[in-house]
Parts: C-alpha cells; sequence; structure tokens
C-alpha cells in the first residue's frame, strides 16, 4: 500500500432532510442520507430520482432550499465546488468536466491555488505517482481532447485526489467507458476505500451497484425509497427502484425487405483511426447491432453511413443508388438520420425551441416558416414520444431522458435507414424499454436501424444481426439469435488481446 | 409576480448602462475641466437645434441602419464580423468604378449604382466568408485584414487611376457627375430615398431572422454548428451566404455614403460606422426590433459631439468614449445579471 496516511481521516458525511425545488418540481424531497467513511455507498435510482440533484447540492454545485449537511458532525453550506473541494468533497460528472483544449498536465493542474511555474515540475510527478498507482496510463503532453471518455474520467478523478478530496462522488461514471476501463475505475474505487476513503457510486446500474457497494440508498421521484446492505438481490432493489416488477419485452418478427444498405469493402481513414475492408449489407426492417469497446470503428462505420465521413476507398449505396461521394445533404433527402450520443453537442441546439427544432427539421423547401405547422409537429411529438416540456421549452432545459427523447422524436417517420450511437445511455430501466419500444414500431414500419450499444444483452435482445468492431476491425455479421451474451464478449474481449 | 420580474430587470438592463455611461463620460469631462451639463447640453443642442442639424441625425442613421442589419445577420449565425468597415469601402468602391465607367443618366445611374454597392459588398464579404469556411482563418483576422486591404485599395485608387486631372489630394476623387447624385431635400443633407432604403434593410433582416427557414437555420448553426449541421443546415452554405447578405447592405451603405453624402470617392468613405455598428448589434442584444432605438442614440451623439470642440475646445472623440461605454456597461451589466441568474438556480 502506498502512502497511506496521504489523505489523513476518513469523512463521515450526513446529509439530512435535504429540499431542492426547480419551480414547480420537488427534485429532493426531504432526503437524509449517510456515509459512513471507508465505503462505497450505491445511490441507486431511475432518471429523474433527484439522484444527481443531490450530488450536486453535496458537491458545491447547487444551493438547497431547505435541510442540512454535515461533515464528521459540523455543519457545512458551500456556494461553490471550488469550497466542497476545499472541505474534501469531489465530484466526477457523468461527462468528465475538463478543458479539452488543454494538456492532460494542464487539467490536472488547474484548480490549484499554488503558484504557477513552480507547480509544473511537481505536479507532473504526482500525476505520474498517482496514474502508476491506480494503473492509469495518462501522457502529460497530449491535449484533453485526445482521450476517452474513460481516460478523462481518469484524469478527472488523478486530479480530485491531488486536491485532497477525501469523498469522492462519481455520476454515472459508467456510461461510455469500456470494460477494461471499468474494471480498473472498479479497482481503483475498492483501493480508495480501503484507504479510508468514502466513495458515493451514483447509478441506475442494478448490475454495477450490485458488485461494488457495501450500501446503497434507493432513490425514488425525490424520496428516499429504501436502503439495503450487502449482500444485495436485485429483486428487492428494482422493486424499490420502481415499486413494481418488470416484464421481458417481447419482439414482434418482421420479415424482411430490400436492400437499404450496401457497403463494399468500404473504408474510413482518420487521424486517429483507420477502418477498411467494411463489407455489409442492411435490408429495409432489420436491426442491426455494433458491438466492441469504444473509439473500435463503429463510429466511423456510423458516420460514412450518413456521409459524414466520407469514405476513403469502396463502395457505399442506399436503396441502390450509389451515394459513395455524396454530400451529408443527399443522405438526409434519401432518408437516412444520424443520432449522436452527444444530447446537447451534437444532437440539439441549446437555445432553440422544440419548435423551432420540429421547423428547422421541417423539409417543406417554403421560405417562411410556418410557425403553426411547426407547433404542430412539436405537440406531435410531445405527444407521441410522452416528452415532459412544452412546446417553447428550451431543449437544454429538459432533462437527459427528455432531450433524449426530443433526439428521436425528431427524425422524419419515412425513415430508411435510422442510426443510433448508444440510443439507451444513462437512461432508466423503464425509459429504456419504452425507447426500445418505439425503436421496434419504425423496425415494424420498415426502417433499417443501426445502433451501438456498450450493453451486450441490449445487443442481443434487438439485433437481428451483430457486428463486431476491435481495433479498427470489422467482423463479418453474427446471426444475434445464435450467441449468447457471453459469447459475444469473448469475441469483444478475445480479439482485443 | 414572478411573470413581472423578467421585464423589470430586462427594462434594467437597456437603461442602466445609458446611467453608467453617462456617470464615466462625466467623471472623464470633470478631468478634463469641463461642466458636464453644458457639454451635454451642447451635444444635445448640436443634435436638435435646428431642423438641418436633426436631418444631419437622419444622414448618420443611414449608414449605421444598413451595417448594422448586416451585423445582425452574421452575428445570429455566431460570426464576429469584425470586416463590415471594408464591406462598406468595397460597396463605395464598386459604386465609384461603375458611375466612372457608366456615363447614364439618373435614372438609370442611380438604380445601378445601388447594385452595384450591393455587388461590391457582398463580393467583399464571400470573401472574408471564404477566407473563414475553406482557409480556416478566423472571421475577425479574415475581416480586419481585409478592411485594412479595402482602405489601402481606396488611397491607391484616390492616388492613382481616379485621381483628378489637376492633382490628387486628400479629399478624395473629383465630384461625381450630377447624374450620380441621390436627391436630397432642400436646404439639407438628408436623402429621403436613403433613409427609406435604410428603413427597409433593418425590416427585412427583421422578417429574415423572426419567420424565416434561412434565418432559423443561421441562429441554429450560431448556438451550435455541429447539431445544426446534423439537423440538416449547411454550415458552409450558410455562413457564406450571410457573409453575402451582410456585406452587400455593408456595401450599400459605403455606395449611398459615397452618392448621397460626399458625391465622391474620400479615402475614409467607412468614416467609421461599420466598428460602430457592431456595438449597435451589442447593444440591442441582437434583436433588429432594438436596433433602430440604438442607432437613433448613437447618431444623436455622432451629430452633437463635434460641437463640444467648437464651443468647449473639447475633442469631439468624446461622443465615441459616450458610445463605447455605454456598450460596455451594458456587457459588464448582462454579465453580471447572467451570474446572479445561475447563482439563483
Amino acid at each position: 500500500m502506498l502512502h497511506p496516511c496521504s489523505w489523513g481521516p476518513g469523512m463521515k458525511i450526513e446529509l439530512h432532510d435535504i429540499k431542492k425545488h426547480f419551480g414547480p418540481v420537488r427534485a429532493n424531497d426531504g432526503i437524509s442520507l449517510y456515509v459512513d467513511s471507508g465505503t462505497i455507498h450505491g445511490l441507486l435510482g431511475e432518471n429523474g430520482a433527484g439522484k444527481t440533484t443531490l450530488m450536486k447540492i453535496l458537491a458545491g454545485y447547487q444551493p438547497y432550499d431547505a435541510g442540512g449537511i454535515l461533515l464528521n458532525g459540523r455543519l457545512m453550506r458551500f456556494s461553490s465546488p471550488a469550497e466542497a473541494i476545499q472541505a474534501g468533497i469531489g465530484m466526477l460528472h457523468q461527462d468528465p468536466m475538463d478543458f479539452p483544449p488543454l494538456s492532460v498536465l494542464d487539467n490536472f493542474l488547474l484548480g490549484r491555488s499554488k503558484g504557477l511555474a513552480q507547480g509544473r515540475r511537481e505536479g507532473e510527478k504526482e500525476l505520474g505517482e498517482l496514474c502508476q498507482r491506480f494503473g492509469f496510463a495518462l501522457d502529460p503532453d497530449v491535449l484533453a481532447n485526445s482521450l476517452t471518455v474513460g481516460e478523462r474520467q481518469q484524469l478527472e478523478l488523478v486530479r480530485l485526489l491531488s486536491l485532497g478530496v477525501q469523498v469522492v462522488i462519481l455520476d454515472e461514471p459508467t456510461t461510455g467507458i469500456s470494460a477494461p476501463q471499468k474494471k480498473l475505475l472498479f479497482d481503483t474505487l475498492h483501493k480508495l476505500a480501503q484507504e479510508g476513503l468514502s466513495v458515493i457510486f451514483v447509478s441506475h446500474k442494478l448490475d454495477e451497484v450490485e458488485s461494488l457497494c457495501s450500501r446503497v440508498t434507493v432513490l425514488r421521484r425525490g424520496k428516499v425509497a429504501g436502503e439495503a446492505v450487502a449482500p444485495l438481490s436485485s429483486d428487492h432493489l428494482v422493486q424499490m427502484m420502481f415499486n413494481q416488477r418488470l416484464s421481458p419485452s417481447t419482439r414482434a418478427d418482421v420479415s424482411l425487405g430490400e436492400v437499404v444498405l450496401e457497403l463494399q469493402d468500404a473504408a474510413v481513414r482518420t487521424y486517429r483511426l483507420s477502418v477498411e475492408h467494411m463489407s455489409l449489407q442492411v435490408r429495409s426492417g432489420e436491426m442491426i447491432g455494433l458491438a466492441g469497446l469504444e473509439g473500435s470503428g463503429q463510429r466511423l462505420l456510423m458516420q460514412a453511413c450518413t456521409g459524414l465521413e466520407r469514405l476513403a476507398a469502396g463502395r457505399l449505396s442506399i436503396a441502390g443508388r450509389d451515394m459513395t461521394h455524396e454530400p451529408y445533404a443527399r443522405f438526409l433527402e434519401a432518408g437516412v438520420a444520424f443520432v449522436p450520443a452527444a444530447r446537447l453537442e451534437e444532437g440539439l441546439v441549446s437555445g432553440l425551441t422544440l419548435c423551432e427544432h420540429a421547423a428547422l427539421m421541417a423539409r417543406t423547401g417554403d421560405f417562411f416558416v410556418h410557425w403553426k405547422d411547426a407547433e404542430a409537429q412539436a405537440q406531435k411529438m410531445i405527444g407521441d414520444f410522452n416528452i415532459i416540456g412544452r412546446a417553447e421549452t428550451m431543449v437544454q432545459e429538459l432533462s437527459g431522458g427528455n432531450q433524449q427523447r426530443a433526439i428521436l422524436a425528431l427524425p422524419h417517420d419515412d425513415l430508411r435507414l435510422l442510426i443510433l450511437e448508444h440510443p439507451t445511455r444513462g437512461l432508466d430501466l423503464e425509459s429504456t424499454r419504452w425507447i426500445w419500444g418505439k425503436l421496434l414500431q419504425r423496425r415494424e414500419q420498415g426502417t433499417a436501424i443501426l445502433f451501438t450499444s456498450t450493453d451486450l444483452e441490449e445487443l442481443v435482445e434487438y439485433s437481428d444481426r451483430i457486428v463486431v468492431f476491435s481495433g479498427g476491425v470489422m467482423s463479418a455479421p453474427v446471426d444475434a439469435g445464435k450467441i449468447t451474451v457471453e459469447e459475444l464478449g469473448s469475441m469483444i474481449g478475445g480479439r482485443q488481446q | 409576480m414572478s411573470a413581472r420580474q423578467p421585464r423589470l430587470s430586462r427594462a434594467t438592463l437597456a437603461l442602466l448602462p445609458v446611467l453608467l455611461a453617462l456617470i464615466f463620460t462625466t467623471l472623464v469631462l470633470l478631468v478634463a475641466g469641463a461642466n458636464p451639463f453644458e457639454a451635454y447640453g451642447n451635444i444635445l443642442a448640436g443634435a436638435f437645434e435646428s431642423p438641418r442639424k436633426l436631418a444631419d441625425v437622419a444622414v448618420a442613421a443611414v449608414p449605421l441602419l444598413l451595417c448594422s442589419a448586416g451585423g445582425l445577420i452574421t452575428y445570429a449565425a455566431g460570426l464576429w464580423n469584425i470586416g463590415i468597415e471594408g464591406q462598406m469601402i468595397a460597396g463605395a468602391l464598386a459604386t465609384t468604378w461603375l458611375i466612372n465607367a457608366l456615363p447614364l443618366p439618373s435614372y438609370g445611374l442611380l438604380p445601378l449604382s445601388v447594385l452595384a454597392g450591393l455587388v461590391g459588398g457582398a463580393l467583399w464579404g464571400l470573401l472574408a466568408g471564404v477566407l473563414r469556411t475553406f482557409g480556416h482563418v478566423n472571421e475577425i483576422f479574415a475581416g480586419l485584414g481585409l478592411n485594412f486591404v479595402a482602405a489601402a485599395l481606396t488611397n491607391y485608387l484616390i492616388f492613382g487611376p481616379w485621381k483628378p486631372p489637376d492633382g490628387a489630394t486628400m479629399s478624395g476623387t473629383d465630384p461625381f457627375p450630377q447624374a450620380a447624385w441621390m436627391p436630397t431635400l432642400p436646404n439639407v443633407r438628408m436623402s429621403l430615398i436613403t433613409f427609406v432604403l435604410a428603413l427597409i434593410a433593418i425590416g427585412t433582416v427583421y422578417v429574415l431572422l423572426r419567420g424565416t427557414h434561412w434565418g432559423l437555420r443561421l441562429k441554429a448553426i450560431g448556438l451550435n454548428a455541429q447539431a445544426a449541421r446534423r439537423l440538416g443546415a449547411d454550415t458552409t452554405s450558410n455562413m457564406l451566404l450571410a457573409f453575402a447578405v451582410c456585406g452587400a447592405l455593408a456595401g450599400l451603405a459605403g455606395s449611398l455614403q459615397a452618392t448621397a453624402v460626399y458625391r465622391r470617392l474620400i479615402p475614409q468613405i467607412s468614416g467609421g460606422y461599420g466598428y460602430l455598428s457592431l456595438l449597435v448589434v451589442l447593444l440591442s442584444g441582437s434583436r433588429a426590433e432594438w436596433v433602430p432605438l440604438v442607432v437613433f442614440f448613437f447618431s444623436v451623439i455622432q451629430v452633437g459631439s463635434p460641437r463640444l470642440e467648437l464651443r468647449l475646445q473639447l475633442d469631439s472623440s468624446l461622443g465615441g468614449v459616450l458610445q463605447a461605454s455605454v456598450a460596455l456597461f451594458f456587457l459588464l451589466i448582462r454579465g453580471v445579471r447572467e451570474r446572479l441568474e445561475r447563482k439563483r438556480e
């Protein structure tokens, strides 16, 4: 064990009857929570249950309306994240909050109050030590925007540790990171807990909470629904989360139609990754799952199939028409839609309303916007996709789950090919099932669907065929009915080594 | 109660900067040893004392309205179009070239001169757009560079190919033939045609940005180009078009300065209106409906402040201090308000 005393004694956290409302919504409605030092405490609940709000309050990002925070028995109130970090509480967000254009080392050094010049070399040394200690491989000189989500998370974690935090909050840390990165993260969290730090693990994924946490608090609609101590039973947790049991979904058999997408020995080459020899035939009504670790080439395939990335070799046709050299606009006209995972970066335009999004998507060719039609279209989206919001709501004001519904609602009904990047990432079980219901409906209407997922069960359950990507190599399609989760896992992992 | 609060703070947002700028300028005046009330009185008198002066306010408002209308468009697309000044000059150059080249009667020459201004400005704007979209040159640097090029080109033409027969001077080319003069109202410098053109321009931009698919696309691109592109708004072509339309409006401003105000090409034909229009766009919160009011305010200062020099021996650039400090305080107050709102959340 290295530096056992570097963080001093552990910290006990008590949240007492925390209340926080946003307009009429009671995000936290009297939540009390006790986290002992040296433990990994799970905070479980579906989207909108109030987990993130509660943790943002604890980490100083948001003030609370009523209640109190006690650290080692002392009442605290933070007016900024910096104050919380000084008191020993650091939070890792769902989207790591780093500065992409700065180097890893610069990001690491951010937030220190010490001088500039003398800190650099020491900082580099400290970064190296921390990385070595947890088995992270972070190059201090590369730019943060070249890191994967998992690596950015590692960077943020060692940064917080170097600032001396004793409580680490992780908000949905496993979305978007690869399986080995996840294992490394979990090992790190165990190590931290052994050394007396408190870890709060926010998630809606039962299996992760079960395998990691010694104690779990379940939130439902802004209140504590119950607590459980290891060994945890998933039935019990599900019951607390939803107040009900979920039945497995059924999938109608769809007869496949004409060939919608055809790739012939296609290659995409970018600065960071190249994928060669991609051949694939997708027929109308077919559902193709793209499996693989993050950054193995799936995104390049998806971007190539929408015309957002040009082919360096090979041919691509949509519904029998050669589209190899066509721009993105032609793909849109041909009925291809791409739904990216980054909702507010690529998916939606912050600052525009749902109604304005509907108008933006309208392919009327008219000069003037027909606001009445756009409004009606927005209302239809809201109704069809159960979006909690109004036509004049700015998209950034929607919750994450509702943003995802809005993104999925935007493409037109008569699509030939729908390409989805992590369509259910970060969503709770209920929303996930609901969104799959919508996608299966589109499929029955004849839309071919390509999707990526890090959830192997989801891939096996919903795909007709699965293509596995590994380090820029695309496998031949596998029949999803003839493969188990374990086999798929070993295919992804096996090719990796 | 809660519904009224934002409106109150919007009024505060508009008025507080003016107040702070007045206080600031008053301090500057006191430091300069002048009587502030006398100075402000002179500015107002300089703008309003006679119909002639009032007409001058309208004359100053025309280029400012046109440039601001153009600026609104590029600003909506998220572009900092510093090059409006150069686009104005390009419009004036194209107009001068046309007038030199075509000896037509005025009913033919005037519409063509307007067209030349539009085209010249649009091309100059497109140049900045091409540098930005294809050359990956930030539009601020592209615009600034092109402003210098346009100004140098003007000087070259005035002292070279277009120099008057009896020798070139800084006062510009020889006056245009009378056929190229925009008609003005009797005894004043104001031209009803140019004033109406400017009002039409700002009205059109208002409609473009609020009610058309193009305006919506520009807004989406300005807010998030990547997402806008995915949703089907082609960033390259829309940005180029924004540059061209903005350039056309600025070029029209330059063209009208040449045909309606100076009646010749002069070295400083743009007169700083391009830069000033950036302040107008900022101060109006990039909302077209507020632009006329801000333009009026700026034009009054523009026309009234030269009197400071005549009456109080103060430098007339004090008017510029007032204009710029209003804009700065506006940005400051807006920043503070956003900060407070974020805290409240």
